[in-house]
């Protein structure tokens, strides 16, 4: 036979029919749990497989059960729906023109909500654009996130950021990049310097299973291996790199967390729309980190329901119906249903929680425009742009912020 | 985020000094210089850690870190694997949460897979969050040529760092220097890019590749002190004071330049840069308004180099003085080649050419 090149593609396109039979799904609760301290070579069974706790019953199962009380659950589904309310209003308001772009997570609540609640608050987080639910899970002000969107007065990032672009050191949230992958090596030398100081703190990353082709993503991977540094880095495979299907960045080869194996690095594989499992891989890793084990690589295999951002339209390269017959389902709805038949939740207190966080949402949303919004202002003085360049201003920025200032006769 | 931290010391039985690492006396070559610089500041501060490929255990290719992991420990001075993007992102993240990386990038050649980290990560990062976070990492890099390096051990790409706002760039020219600018450069909370010209690391050299190689130890400022000390970022130095015309350079090219114009018996003031980002804007145009001539010498390409941003701030500054167009000396726009490099190099001959062209204009 002659060898060709292999040009992966989707598996459907705009028109077909989605049948995602082929997906090897695990019966929930069957994997194995080994001791955190494992070498990556005795486990490297687990990133072939997936990680499920939530079973076709609802019910938690298996040795990797977290047995989280109700009111942690409770916690999760409320950051989980707010997540999606939130996204919801700001899309909307993106619409009305508010906004000159924003970008949701939908169908991914859990990854950002279930791995925040299972790492400590002094952990330190590298995310993407895609993970606002962990600025709240840590309860930074929703009103600071939307002003940040609006780039209005009220922005603590004083305009500089296209929306989305959140960042903050008190909530120990690094300042996203627009450069794909560039926090996964940095989250590395940020856990080199948690263990040369000493502290007992660990670094989370996270990229999309695009970015995972970036040398940063091989960076992260030999730095974090090489000094063992206490640092998890996940790999979210929402399926989608805005057109590009999950296969042209080597999906259809091995699981994305197979890549680990070859740097001696364990590799999870979980179901990202599993609350559940979704904590428990974390906690796994987190634990791991904490106790000298180095990292951890974790896939968190889910799908991007919402379109790549507002500027995208996956009508021209998907089907549209694709979400509806995603196997995994919905994690906000398979928590929901989880805490249902343990009996405690119902469909009438999901009412009433989805009412009150979008009375919520509503309420800080006026509050947020009252401060400006992007085309009719107010803004952050357009002096400000010169700010924080440098630690202290040179003489040439002074300079420069005098002819914008049209204080200068060169200003023009 | 990187407020002071109160490391415990605990590293005290690790620190006796080899023998015979520091100069007894205050001669020191280029190479000494900057390892006394680090010495100094992995012992006064403790979060200073230094790393880079083959700088640990071996001391760097150039040796500059020779004997700093004996003396201060595994854990302060590593070797790294081989990934540039690699370091820096790693230094980074270090910076973030308090350390004050110096990391080597062991040819400024190799520099380019760092390039999306610098320019793209460390240069804006407090810009774009606001002030909220930062990261103080030190990137040494030895540059330029005439060391039969081929074009991938030669280049100068200081114009490529220069241009990026929010990065520190500098380059020094002799040891006294070296250590003081590197001293400033690891304390200061700015990124800062420092390149060394390694033609000058074990002495100085004025062009001639035909003279018999000087050490730095007959020379004024390879007398440098053992301990702390600084020389300010953002100040350039008047390395020779004179009335008949400026000449603007850095690195080698200092050296070449004070040899071309006393070849000619030109009374030339001599200026070395030092720091090209933020530039010293004031001590160059005061002395080009005073001469009304401006020579720039530098190593690097010529199309859109250096010299160009230099040029254009003296006309913008300093017009209504000139009394000649300004000059440029520089490398050819080719990458620097191995056969015919001294063709290549802006030696003496080039830079009194200019000279002469400039005080006849
Ligand atoms: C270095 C770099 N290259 C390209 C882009 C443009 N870009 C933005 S998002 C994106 C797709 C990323 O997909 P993935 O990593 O799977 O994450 P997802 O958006 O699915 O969460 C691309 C190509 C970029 N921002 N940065």
């Amino acid at each position: 036979m002659a060898s060709r090149l292999h040009i992966p593609t989707a598996p459907y396109r705009p028109g077909e029919q989605p049948d995602f039979s082929t997906i090897k799904l695990p019966k929930a609760g069957e994997l194995a749990r080994p001791d955190e301290l494992v070498a990556a070579n005795e486990c490297s069974e687990l990133p072939f497989n997936l990680l499920r706790v939530l079973d076709d019953n609802h019910q938690a199962t298996g040795p990797w059960d977290p047995q989280l009380p109700a009111a942690v659950l409770l916690d999760g589904l409320r950051y989980m729906l707010l997540t999606r309310l939130y996204d919801e209003r700001m899309l909307r308001m993106q619409r009305q023109g508010k906004m000159s772009f924003y970008l949701k997570c939908t169908g991914e609540e859990a990854v950002s909500v279930a791995q925040c609640m299972a790492v400590n608050d002094g952990d330190m987080l590298f995310p993407t654009y895609r993970q606002q639910g962990l600025l709240i899970t840590r309860g930074y002000p929703l009103l600071d996130m939307m002003c940040q969107c609006l780039s209005n007065a009220g922005d603590k990032l004083q305009g500089r950021q296209l929306p989305v672009m959140y960042s903050s050191d008190v909530h120990k949230f690094f300042s996203i990049s627009g450069n794909l992958g560039t926090q996964f090596s940095q989250a590395v030398g940020w856990a080199m310097a948690a263990e040369y100081r000493k502290t007992n703190d660990i670094a989370v990353a996270w990229v999309g299973e695009g970015t995972s082709a970036e040398a940063d993503f091989h960076y992260a991977l030999t730095f974090s291996s090489v000094y063992r540094a206490p640092v998890i880095l996940n790999v979210v495979n929402n399926q989608w790199a805005i057109s590009t299907h999950q296969n042209v960045a080597g999906g259809d080869q091995n699981p994305f967390a197979a890549r680990g194996i070859g740097y001696g690095i364990p590799g999870l594989r979980v179901d990202g729309n599993d609350f559940l499992a979704t904590y428990a891989a974390t906690r796994w890793a987190a634990q791991r980190a904490r106790t000298g084990g180095g990292p951890t690589l974790i896939e968190l295999y889910t799908y991007r329901a919402a379109p790549h951002s507002t500027s995208d339209d996956p009508a021209k390269y998907r089907p549209t119906d694709e979400w509806e017959h995603w196997p995994l389902g919905d994690p906000v709805e398979r928590l929901k249903q989880h805490l249902v038949a343990l009996d405690e939740w119902s469909e009438t207190d999901h009412e009433r929680m989805r009412e009150e966080l979008e009375d919520t949402v509503s309420t800080i949303w006026k509050e947020a425009v009252s401060l400006g919004t992007l085309n009719e202002g107010p803004h952050p003085p357009d002096a400000a742009m010169f700010e924080h360049v440098y630690k202290e201003m040179p003489s040439h920025l002074v300079e420069q912020r005098r002819q914008l200032e049209g204080r200068d006769e060169r200003s023009n | 985020m990187n407020a002071v931290i109160n490391l415990q010391d605990d590293r005290s039985e690790r620190r006796t000094a080899p023998e015979g690492l520091r100069p007894e006396t205050g001669s020191m070559s280029m190479i000494q210089a900057l390892n006394s610089a680090m010495d100094v500041m992995l012992e006064k501060d403790p979060n200073v850690v230094i790393f880079g490929e083959d700088v640990g255990y071996f001391g760097g290719v150039f040796r500059c870190t020779e004997g700093l992991q004996q003396k201060h420990g595994e854990d302060r001075v590593f070797d790294t694997p081989i990934a540039e993007g690699g370091i820096v992102a790693t230094a980074i993240g270090m910076g973030v949460n308090g350390l004050r990386p110096v990391v080597e990038i062991q040819f400024a050649d190799y520099i380019y897979p760092a390039f999306d980290q610098i320019a793209s990560e460390l240069a804006r990062l407090r810009y774009r969050s606001a002030g909220q976070f930062w990261s103080p990492v030190t990137i040494r890099t030895p540059c330029g040529g005439g060391i039969r390096g081929g074009q991938t051990h030669s280049q100068t790409p200081e114009a490529l760092f220069a241009h990026v706002c929010g990065l520190k760039t500098v380059m020094p020219s002799n040891p006294y220097d070296a250590k003081g600018l590197l001293i400033s450069a690891i304390e200061d909370d700015d990124p800062v890019i420092f390149f060394e010209p390694k033609r000058l690391y074990n002495g100085p050299f004025d062009g001639d590749p035909d003279k018999p190689a000087v050490s730095w130890d007959n020379h004024e400022k390879g007398q440098v002190p053992v301990g702390h000390y600084r020389v300010a970022l953002g100040k350039a130095e008047t390395v020779r004071a004179g009335n008949d015309l400026t000449i603007l350079a850095y690195g080698t090219m200092v050296h070449v330049a004070l040899a071309a114009a006393a070849r000619e018996g030109i009374d030339a003031e001599v200026i070395d840069v030092r720091t090209l980002a933020p530039l010293d804007i004031d001590t160059l145009c005061e002395s080009v308004c005073r001469t009304g001539r401006c020579v720039i010498v530098h190593e690097a390409t010529r199309h859109c180099g250096y010299g160009a941003e230099l040029s254009a701030q003296v006309q913008e500054h300093c017009f209504w003085n000139l009394e000649a167009p300004i000059e440029r000396v520089t490398g050819w726009d080719t990458p620097y080649p191995h056969a015919q490099e001294w063709a290549y190099f802006p030696g003496q001959a080039r830079v009194a050419k200019a000279l002469r062209r400039t005080l006849d204009a």
